[in-house]
């Protein structure tokens, strides 16, 4: 019998299948309800809430220094940077305008963590698609940004380092130094990554053509991050809306039109070389200036609406903070990206296969908690 | 587009609107939520505004009403604004849908559902999405109480 045949005579039947909540490559608690006809995914659905701890209704109980603290729970590979987002957003309410030294220092750890938070990723993309050693090399070199994390501001992932007004205290003296010689040692490390991944033949098989997103959809859909960059929607904050010393530096923003998942890696790989880059140019020019601008123990935002966006590594964050004028905000609401990118995985998964959907899981990058909040 | 233009354009696309600068960075409108689907769908078909990204869409307890509130920017155009709807039901609160017209607000409109229980006519499938579909109660209202796990100072 020809393969024809073979398929008219066989009856197949949907059913249902969870993916999660304790998937390997869910990275997290997140649980997916798959509808599959044989191999083939028909419909896919999230079911949150795993780690959800309604961080936006402990907001409202607490004050905006103690907010910082839980920011860093949400996305916890980009802790720094979703710090400055409610630094930001609070300095906006009280009208602070930050010393030139905090914005540079702010924007060389943002960019650190940029690259922690890629190296991860890379690492735990080869290993969701069967190739282990990648999780080694990226840990390797990850544990050297962690080590500057932790000798200039006492922690490895749950930082606090970014407070309302300014930094906690001055950089540590070493961070210059152990900062240019991470670079000098990433610079020969990365290409190593190309060497054993981006080229690898079953990995390019595995990537290339799998998980498609168009322009328009991601726009629809509200993607952001490397996953809108890697089919041609330029949604980098940093360039669109530049906070800290954004406005200062000069790099490229990494953009591909393919929209496949082989295209969204291939923008974090892009985006590692340009936070170098960007580390290079503000490194040996850090400026002298106050570390804080002084604020009240107590902050008051006056009575308003204050909205302010970065860009973590996973996309664009967004801090909306209503005040009434005391000392606690009236509402809070984060706009997560991984919540937006996670809404596209049912849009594009219809009709790939299950395997598929893992390698476009793993270039989605997805960290639960940042879903959940 | 400068807020004054913006204003000018929206201002005719329907009647009753509400305009606001204060207390934010943005060109606020108030929309009567008769009018939301209809209005919204010209935010984003109208060439001169063309609204075609929602990057915040915020479910919101004012005390008295609860609404959402649409953070809109054009892609193209680079301008922004801020669309706010709400309704003094408490009981029953419903209102539009606009996941036809931005995919994201499918995804978004469950939260706030969830933690708002505002109702939205068509949406798709509207069910609880963080909380498990047993839960009682609107954890985001200002008048929700759960002695057992919420610290109030």
């Amino acid at each position: 019998m020809t393969d024809q045949k073979v398929k008219t005579k066989m009856k197949t039947e949907e059913y249902f299948v969870n993916m999660g909540p304790q998937h390997p490559a869910a990275h997290g608690v997140l649980r997916l309800l798959l509808t599959i006809d044989g191999e083939i995914i028909k419909n896919v659905e999230p079911d949150l809430g795993y780690i959800h701890r309604s961080i936006e209704k402990m907001c409202e109980r607490d004050s905006y220094q103690q907010i910082v603290h839980l920011t860093d729970r949400m996305d916890y590979l980009s802790s720094h940077i979703n710090n400055e987002a409610v630094c930001l957003t609070v300095e906006k309410g009280l009208e602070i305008e930050v010393s030139d030294r905090v914005k540079v220092i702010r924007t060389i750890i943002g960019e650190l963590t940029r690259l922690a938070s890629h190296q991860l990723w890379w690492g735990v993309m080869g290993m969701d698609l069967g190739a282990l050693t990648t999780y080694f090399y990226a840990f390797r070199d990850r544990e050297l940004i962690n080590d500057i994390f932790e000798e200039t501001c006492g922690a490895r992932l749950t930082m606090n380092y970014f407070v309302p007004g300014g930094l906690m205290y001055d950089i540590h003296p070493n961070f210059v130094k152990r900062t240019k010689e991470f670079i000098a040692h990433f610079k020969t490390k990365l290409p190593e990554y190309d060497r054993l991944l981006t080229g690898n033949v079953i990995f390019e098989k595995r990537t290339k053509g799998v998980g498609m997103l168009t322009k328009e959809d991601a726009i629809a859909f509200g993607a952001t991050g490397p996953v809108a960059r890697g089919s041609g929607f330029a949604s980098d904050i940093r360039k669109k809306d530049p906070y800290s010393a954004y406005d200062k530096v000069d790099f490229k923003e990494a953009l591909f039109t393919e929209g496949d998942s082989y295209a969204r890696y291939k923008v974090r790989i892009m985006e590692m070389w340009e936070s170098m880059s960007i580390i290079d140019q503000l490194i040996d020019n850090i400026p002298e200036g106050n570390i804080k601008e002084p604020t009240k123990a107590v902050i008051k935002l006056p009575k308003g609406e204050f909205y302010q966006r970065v860009e973590t590594a996973r996309g664009e964050l967004g801090v909306y903070i209503n005040s009434t004028g005391t000392k606690n905000p009236y509402r809070v609401k984060f706009r997560s990206p991984g919540f937006s990118n996670l809404s596209v995985l049912n849009h594009i998964s219809k009709g790939v296969k299950i395997a598929d959907l893992v390698a476009t899981m793993a270039s989605f990058d997805f960290v639960i908690p940042d879903i959940d909040r | 587009m400068k807020n004054e233009d913006l204003q000018n354009i929206i201002n005719g696309l329907a009647e009753n609107l509400a305009f606001s600068e204060e207390g934010s960075e943005f060109l606020n409108v108030t929309i009567p939520k008769e009018a939301l689907h209809n209005v919204c769908s010209q935010l984003k078909s109208n060439s001169d505004l063309d609204f075609d990204y929602a990057y915040c869409i915020t479910g919101m307890d004012w005390g008295e009403e609860l609404g959402v509130i649409y953070h809109l920017e054009s892609t193209k155009l680079k301008h922004k604004i801020v669309v706010k709807v709400m309704t003094d039901d408490r009981e029953n609160p419903t209102l539009d849908s606009v996941w036809d017209i931005w995919r994201t607000a499918e995804f978004h409109e469950l939260e706030v559902y969830d933690f708002f229980g505002v109702k939205f006519n068509n949406h798709p499938g509207l069910r609880r999405l963080f909380l498990t579909p047993d839960w009682d109660g609107w954890p985001l209202r200002k008048d929700y109480v759960d002695e057992a796990n919420m610290i109030v100072k």
